[in-house]
């Protein structure tokens, strides 16, 4: 870590660290303490304006909008969470598969990968959900599914050079098996470009858990999330509660440069 | 291999199409309107002005069938009220006025009803209105009416008589509302058998047009018998989302906009005026009553008892809107008892206390099925949401498309508990209670009670009106007593008109009536 922030000056990866830290910091605070419970209603607060005891301002229910804000962006940093997991998990198993064995195996699964990413993932998340129903441990599943295919191409091509140092030939000489090849000797040296596209899978996956919500498909109604709280206040813009939008846009917008900074922070690290 | 490719490529195709023309389409649309400049809408509302045309907005498309006998949804009833007729008409009060007929008598044992029919009218197809005509009417109706309260209604009607220019019908029994019921039966030409897709009565406007999921087109029916409408031209616009509402409204495209919430009507442009009614239509929490934790009287009494109708009427509707208590809403004033309002007061003690006895101490998770086009509706849903909450019960609310709801839910009974209203679609108690007969087709919420139907067969046979009233409101009470749902409001119902536009009429039923609108 220390190295990272000393190297060549990086600072993206700086400035990554920083904003990533702090919404982090927000979103944890947000899982034991809101200034008021999120789902609260007040019919006496409807629609106010930001002020000192409602620093966002409230919707249209008289709820804080800065506690729904902490705790939204908590269940749309989990969404993105499990996404990431589950998604790298089974991409570094099948790019590690396809780039060690070649031939028949990659061919397949490859191929695969790429009918996935022929479409529009979120086009295609819509789909799947209209046939098994928002939610969201549902939306939860398909996009980890959909973000498979960017983790096994970096993975594959990874494995696929390293397959070819001497080393690996030497320890195949020696008769280490297959496995202990693969987690030993060249998973570690393919974690420093998983790590960027973890980081940006990352990013991805808060934008997709947002268009989905957004686009009514995603968390329930009454859950929130940051795409959840975008469509409810679309309609409110022109209608005087502009700042409902603008800070839980301004959020997202946050979230997602936090991340972004990070991976390209990484990927510069990895280069120089 | 490549074979089983070549089908999950045309599946996925194929729902990419279905997804293509689901709802979506008009939130695009609206989004593209957005960008029109409002100078561009003022221009286009002065031009509807200048033609004598409006744009209506509605919440859903109308039904698959506009057949008058096959009118199944309040939507459609709505609209639809412009183009049929029958014999009696009911007026803004309550009241059944000549229409096709221009008077009745009735025989002494009340079984013989002679109407009079009115001369030269005409149908929007240019075939004047004869006796047959009317006779073909009724006896189409009586057999194919998907309203089962009038379809039974009819059964007793022993004879429909053509003669000359009168029309005699010969009851079996007496029925105190049979009037009412004549209303319902819209007369159609004889065997014009369009009328599904064309179709054509002899009321203020015609059928015009109509483009699925997009657009109907209504024109004034020039040959009308009675008062012309004033309005040359009505295109009702379908607007499924409440982004695309709100859009629409904000951005002019509407002239008339009806059963909006009051946040909707809040901060509207002064192009607007708004007119305040009720949707008189019973909203509530419908309950699944066959499943559990449903089946069990104690469990709906604490959602009773947990849910807080004044609250939910403070946040959703800034305190706008009649409470229930049954069944019923306060227009049939004959049937509506005001004693049940508060017959479940706010109490989350109380319900916790009933949960403990039903066996869920801890509570228990739910999902509130909502359509996702009545913005009113998921925003009540929401709100009980919260409020169960206190009594422990985690309740989800899952939006759903409205035709997933008709035959997933209405149709189907596949679901926990559900928020929409119901109307009436006649001016009758049966009406709104004979849904709740077990074996109603119409029965959604599986309520089975013997003594309910006991009640409800015996109001329907008898023509004694204080003892019908009577068992009606037992009836009512015992909805309320079994909480068979949490009965919610009868919304308050927010109409946008366009300032330059008067002439709107409020109706006890859920009608839309554009023949008085005038610039």
């Amino acid at each position: 870590m220390k190295k990272l922030f000393e190297k060549h000056n990086n600072w993206f990866f700086r400035a990554g660290f920083v904003i990533t830290a702090f919404m982090l910091l927000m979103i944890l605070i947000g899982q034991f303490w809101t200034p008021y419970e999120p789902s609260a209603m007040d019919a006496s607060a409807k629609g106010l304006a930001p002020s000192l005891s409602h620093l966002f301002g409230t919707d249209k229910f008289g709820r804080d909008i800065f506690s729904r804000v902490m705790e939204g962006a908590g269940s749309t940093l989990l969404i993105a969470f499990f996404v990431v997991l589950i998604g790298a998990s089974a991409g570094v198993l099948i790019g590690a598969v396809t780039g060690y064995c070649g031939g028949i195996v990659d061919e397949i699964l490859m191929r695969i990968c790429d009918g996935i990413t022929a479409f529009p993932s979120v086009m295609l998340a819509l789909i799947i959900i209209a046939v098994l129903g928002p939610g969201k441990w549902n939306v939860i599943w398909v996009l980890a599914i959909l973000f498979i295919p960017s983790f096994a191409r970096v993975v594959r091509t990874e494995f696929s050079r390293i397959k070819k140092q001497n080393y690996i030939s030497l320890a195949k000489l020696q008769g280490v098996g297959p496995l202990r090849i693969i987690i030993r000797h060249m998973l570690p040296n393919a974690f420093p470009v998983l790590l960027p596209a973890i980081s940006i899978g990352f990013n991805n996956a808060v934008l997709a858990e947002a268009s989905m919500s957004f686009l009514g498909v995603g968390v329930s109604v009454n859950e929130v999330s940051l795409g959840r709280m975008l469509n409810d206040s679309q309609n409110y813009i022109l209608r005087g509660l502009p700042w409902y939008a603008l800070f839980v846009g301004l959020t997202i917008a946050l979230l997602i440069l936090g991340f972004s900074l990070l991976g390209e922070g990484l990927q510069k690290n990895n280069e120089g | 291999m490549k074979k089983f490719f070549g089908v999950l490529l045309s599946v996925v195709m194929i729902l990419l199409l279905l997804g293509g023309c689901g709802g979506k389409t008009n939130s695009t649309e609206a989004s593209g309107e957005t960008s029109a400049t409002k100078e561009q809408a003022d221009t286009g509302a002065a031009a509807r002005k200048a033609n004598n045309e409006i744009v209506v907005g509605i919440a859903q498309d109308l039904s698959s069938s506009l057949d008058p006998y096959e009118l199944s949804t309040a939507g459609t009833r709505e609209l639809m009220f412009n183009v049929y007729e029958a014999l009696y008409k009911v007026a803004p009060s309550g009241d059944y006025e000549p229409a096709l007929a221009t008077a009745y008598t009735v025989s002494d044992d009340g079984l013989t009803y002679r109407f009079t029919l009115r001369e030269g009218v005409k149908f929007h197809n240019d075939a004047v209105l004869t006796a047959a005509d009317v006779v073909y009417s009724f006896n189409t109706c009586r057999e194919k009416s998907v309203d089962k309260n009038v379809k039974a209604a009819l059964q007793n009607v022993a004879e429909v008589k053509a003669d000359d220019n009168t029309v005699t019908m010969t009851l079996t029994a007496p029925n105190s509302d049979f009037l009412v019921y004549v209303g319902s039966v819209y007369i159609v030409p004889d065997s014009y058998s369009d009328q599904a897709t064309k179709p054509v009565g002899t009321g203020p406007f015609v059928f015009t047009e109509r483009k699925v999921q997009d657009s109907i087109v209504f024109t004034r029916f020039e040959n009308y018998w009675g008062e012309k409408a004033k309005i040359q031209k009505v295109t009702f616009r379908i607007f499924d989302t409440e982004t695309a509402l709100v859009t629409a409204l904000d951005s002019d495209t509407v002239d008339l906009f009806a059963h909006l919430t009051s946040t909707q009507v809040n901060g509207l442009s002064k192009n607007y005026e708004v007119l305040e009614g009720t949707m008189n239509l019973v909203q509530a929490l419908y309950i699944n009553n066959a499943v559990k934790p449903f089946d069990d009287v104690r469990v709906r009494q604490a959602l009773n008892y947990a849910i807080d109708v004044d609250a939910m009427l403070q946040m959703t509707a800034d305190g706008h809107g009649t409470k229930l208590g049954s069944s019923i809403y306060p227009a049939f004033t004959k049937y509506f008892d005001e004693s049940l309002v508060n017959a479940y007061p706010h109490d989350a003690a109380k319900a916790k206390e009933l949960l403990t006895q039903a066996g869920y101490p801890n509570g228990f998770d739910m999902t509130i099925t909502v359509p996702s086009n009545y913005t009113n509706h998921v925003d009540t849903a929401v709100v009980l949401a919260e409020q169960l909450k206190e009594a422990g019960i985690n309740a989800t609310v899952q939006e759903v498309e409205w035709d997933a709801w008709v035959t997933d839910i209405y149709q189907g009974r596949n679901f926990q508990t559900t928020v929409v209203g119901f109307d009436a679609s006649t001016l009758t108690a049966e009406a709104l209670l004979a849904r709740f007969v077990s074996d109603s087709s119409k029965n959604m919420c599986n309520y089975q009670n013997t003594e309910f139907d006991a009640l409800m067969a015996e109001a329907g046979s008898i023509t004694d009106d204080a003892r019908r009233t009577e068992c009606y409101r037992a009836a009512e009470k015992l909805l309320s007593d079994d909480a068979a749902n949490v009965y919610l409001q009868d919304m308050a119902d927010f109409v946008a008109l366009r300032s330059t536009l008067s002439g709107f009429r409020f109706y006890p039923l859920y009608v839309l009536d554009l023949s008085g609108l005038t610039y």
